[in-house]
């Protein structure tokens, strides 16, 4: 392990502190498995460190050890220089650490100040909770968090994630919590939320909490964070502060490898119009929407998280109705009533929410493949398995899926290979027109860059791909041309030739240029 | 998942052999071949119960109408036969499946269309449909002596040393093996238990795969209520009053699980005949009715566990490969 020696000569915009937390050599392994090996991270007071490496690094180890939740095999803790244990959750809150995770784990039917004061109400002197004091408390922590837009009474239900997410650190604030983790808080926030986010975590610093910042996206951890440990197959293989280390640097010891190229160069051949859709109108989610698909093309919908892009998809894939407007799909009038009649037309659609709306976990990957397909691999209703097999064989060998066999539970599979998965059985509908929600969302590089990859070579086999995504170098890198959507309505379309970000983000965030 | 289900199946084979063993140190005649053929026999109404059920767990559903249906057309072919000892047999258990298919219908248009959870809607129809059967036979009786002779035997007939019963047993068994693993409406009925939103996005549609599992437990329950009244020689409101839970346990037992997606016709064909054993040596070897109910409890409990712990084990997979990955 480095000694803090090293750490403190190369930084004066950083306060030499000694560390809240350090881990020092911890290693995990779970039966035939070696998840953590000899690793070692400290965290800072008033300092974010960000925590980087590939799905399957072992950094969600680390964090359930951090909570209590997993022991080490072997290696220490220690809080403000003293060694300790963490037994159990309860043990490590009691230490003031405290993890915000992707999906928040609150309350939904309790209100915003129950959440926040759970396990420790204020009292009246009979015992009972004391209600208003609580409310008075929670209003005063949200108030300090310059959070004060959230109502302590509002069901955290009726809250959107990155005001979910405000309601968790003010619950970490309630506790005084001196240790944050956060892991990937971004995931599922819009740009504008993002940016709250990050003035919450710059108020943290300055509190003098220690936080643990883990994020896929390097633009965040480089606004954000002051220090990065990388982590790769269960080891440690760099630290050090960001100011001083490069991106490239950075992905090089999280891949092991040189990544130059993240997208793929491609030459686009573009057609005729495949999809056109019109005035495509649904009562309380998107207005007036048209635009065109032509063949050989990726279509990028760029725009923040709520502004309709997924339910458009929706509709065009027969999930969710539309009021008013036509669809057609090589010039022929297309009304589909279910997602049936859409895979049937020739247009699938990838949803974004693996787990929920992709993959069936449970069953073998080959029938996961098959799954939108059983009309075509079975005779009056009865399944041919060894075509199931060879279908299911066919497209998951196009895309490089990494199991053991295709008879595998698909559950058993890491999170890239799910996504290939889910992509091999839309791809083995046939499909005219593929839209892809999020396609990489959450999944690593290397993974990503082999759903890319593929992307140029289904629009290259004369595919037309519409791509619905919030990571704007993926929109920039991968797109013909761009649709921008705000509130429900298409915004501006772009050519995506000297396009650049500055203007997706405005036009998305409705800003005048 | 195949290899972990078989493995549990094999699991509930082996408690069955040993409970074979433990039954026959108290009575040696348990094991013979003769004696587990009759043990069979006995437990063929409730094995295709509860493959009726199953399909209906699997989807995340629950039909607690099946007794009353068989009930209820157990009842309706009875009187047919009391009042037309002409009809052929074959054409009374067509009624009878017929007669079921209807009464599943209800259930299955209930829970599609006006999207009432089949909890409910089955809740209901278990009274609704034990009351029409006091409606329609006036809450009287049909008794043997006013059954055909051909109404009570074509189910004893003996054909290549199995009563006819366990032949149907048999083909229900192989027909639901069939249909689960070799179509794509079971393929489905799987799919949809195990993850319904992603089912929709697939293109299975989710209320009509649900309408066509309860047809199914529909049809099911009236032919088992040609068989229950043709077995047991009389008809009444009181018939397989209770049983529905007993198809359940069988269910719970055969690892069918409650949450849906998981279970296999292996499972639930066992399932029952653990039930079926327990039922049939118990009073043989002098143990009390009331044991008889608690050890079947205890097994649906000690069942659930087990399941509960191989799903647990299953989980800790997923963790460690996700780790390794």
């Amino acid at each position: 392990m480095d000694t803090t020696a090293h750490h403190g000569k190369v930084d004066e915009r950083l306060p030499a502190s000694a560390p809240r937390l350090t881990l020092t050599g911890i290693s995990k392994s779970f039966p035939g498995v070696r998840a953590l090996h000899n690793v070692s991270l400290s965290l800072y007071p008033g300092q974010v460190t960000a925590l980087i490496g590939e799905n399957g690094a072992g950094k969600s180890t680390l964090v359930k050890i951090m909570t209590g939740i997993y022991q080490p095999d072997s290696g220490e803790i220690g809080i403000d220089g003293q060694v300790t244990t963490l037994p159990s959750a309860h043990a490590a809150f009691g230490h003031g650490i405290t993890a915000i995770h992707q999906e928040t784990v609150l309350f939904d039917d309790l209100s915003v100040a129950e959440n926040i004061f759970l396990g420790h109400a204020p009292r009246t002197r009979f015992g009972t909770i004391d209600w208003r004091t609580m409310r008075k408390n929670a209003r005063e922590v949200l108030e300090t968090m310059r959070a004060g837009h959230i109502d302590a009474d509002a069901r955290l239900k009726d809250l959107g994630i990155a005001n979910k997410h405000l309601v968790a650190v003010a619950r970490a604030m309630s506790i005084d919590a001196r240790i944050v983790i956060m892991d990937e808080p971004t995931a599922a926030l819009s740009m504008k939320e993002i940016e709250e986010l990050f003035l919450l975590i710059e108020f943290l610093k300055s509190d003098g909490k220690a936080v643990l910042f883990i994020s896929h996206k390097f633009d965040e951890i480089y606004r954000i964070a002051d220090r990065y440990t990388v982590f790769r197959d269960g080891e440690m293989v760099g630290e050090g502060l960001l100011k001083d280390t490069g991106q490239n640097e950075i992905v090089r010891m999280m891949v092991g490898r040189n990544v130059d190229h993240i997208f793929p160069q491609r030459e686009p051949k573009i057609g005729a119009p495949v999809l056109s859709v019109s005035g495509l109108s649904h009562p309380t989610e998107f207005d007036d929407i048209g635009f065109e698909l032509r063949k050989g093309e990726i279509l990028g919908f760029y725009g923040l998280v709520g502004a309709g892009r997924s339910e458009v998809m929706q509709a065009i894939a027969g999930i969710t109705r539309t009021s008013r407007g036509t669809i057609s799909l090589d010039g022929t009038s297309i009304a589909p009533k279910s997602a049936a009649d859409s895979i049937e037309a020739g247009i699938v659609y990838v949803p974004e929410e693996r787990g929920k709306q992709g993959v069936v976990i449970g069953l073998p990957i080959f029938q996961n493949v098959s799954l939108p397909s059983l009309a075509r691999t079975s005779k009056s209703g009865v399944l041919r398995l060894a075509e199931e097999f060879s279908l299911a064989r066919s497209y998951t060998e196009r895309l490089d899926l990494r199991a053991s066999s295709l008879s595998q539970d698909v559950g058993t599979l890491s999170g890239g290979n799910q996504q290939k998965v889910v992509i091999a059985k839309w791809l083995a509908t046939a499909p005219k027109v593929i839209i892809l929600d999020e396609p990489t969302k959450g999944i690593d590089i290397g993974s990503k860059a082999a759903v890319h990859g593929f992307m140029a070579e289904l629009v290259a086999q004369g595919l037309s791909v519409i791509m619905v995504s919030s990571e704007l170098p993926e929109i920039l890198g991968m797109s013909d041309r761009v649709v921008v959507m705000r509130e429900g309505r298409i915004a501006a379309t772009y050519d995506n030739k000297g396009l650049d970000a500055e203007t997706l983000v405005r036009t998305a965030a409705g800003i005048a240029a | 998942m195949k290899s972990f289900l078989k493995y549990r199946e094999i699991w509930l084979l082996a408690g069955i052999v040993v409970l074979i063993g433990l039954i026959s140190t108290r009575f040696p005649g348990f094991a013979d071949p003769a004696n587990l053929r009759q043990v069979f026999n006995d437990t063929s109404i409730l094995m295709i119960l509860a493959l009726g059920q199953m399909v209906v767990i699997l989807t995340r559903s629950i039909d607690l109408s099946m007794a009353s249906n068989l009930c209820f057309t157990g009842m309706v072919v009875a009187m047919l036969n009391a009042a037309h000892p002409a009809i052929p047999i074959p054409v009374l258990i067509v009624i009878a499946l017929a007669v079921g298919l209807v009464l599943g219908a209800i259930n299955g248009f209930l829970v599609w269309r006006l999207n009432i959870p089949s909890i409910v809607v089955t809740l209901g129809t278990l009274t609704i449909y034990r009351g029409t059967t006091f409606v329609v036979s006036g809450g009287a009786w049909v008794n043997a002596d006013q059954m055909s002779p051909d109404f009570i035997d074509f189910q004893r007939a003996a054909f290549f040393g199995l009563p006819v019963l366990s032949w149907i047993a048999i083909i229900v068994i192989a027909l639901f093996f069939l249909v689960m693993t070799r179509t794509a409406i079971g393929r489905s009925i799987y799919a949809i238990g195990v993850n319904p939103t992603a089912s929709v996005y697939a293109g299975i549609d989710v209320g009509r795969t649900k309408f066509i599992v309860f047809c199914i437990s529909g049809i099911i329950g009236g032919l088992a209520g040609y068989l229950w009244i043709s077995r047991y020689v009389i008809a009444s409101v009181e018939v397989a009053n209770g049983y529905e839970l007993n198809i359940i346990a069988a269910c719970v037992i055969g690892g069918i699980s409650i949450a849906g997606g998981i279970g296999s016709v292996g499972g639930a064909v066992l399932g029952a005949l653990f039930l079926g054993i327990i039922s049939n040596a118990l009073p043989v070897i002098n143990i009390s009715p009331f044991w008889q109910m608690a050890i079947s409890g205890s097994a649906i409990i000690l069942a659930v566990v087990l399941n509960a712990r191989g799903e647990r084990r299953q989980g800790r997979i997923i963790l460690r490969k996700a780790e390794a990955a």
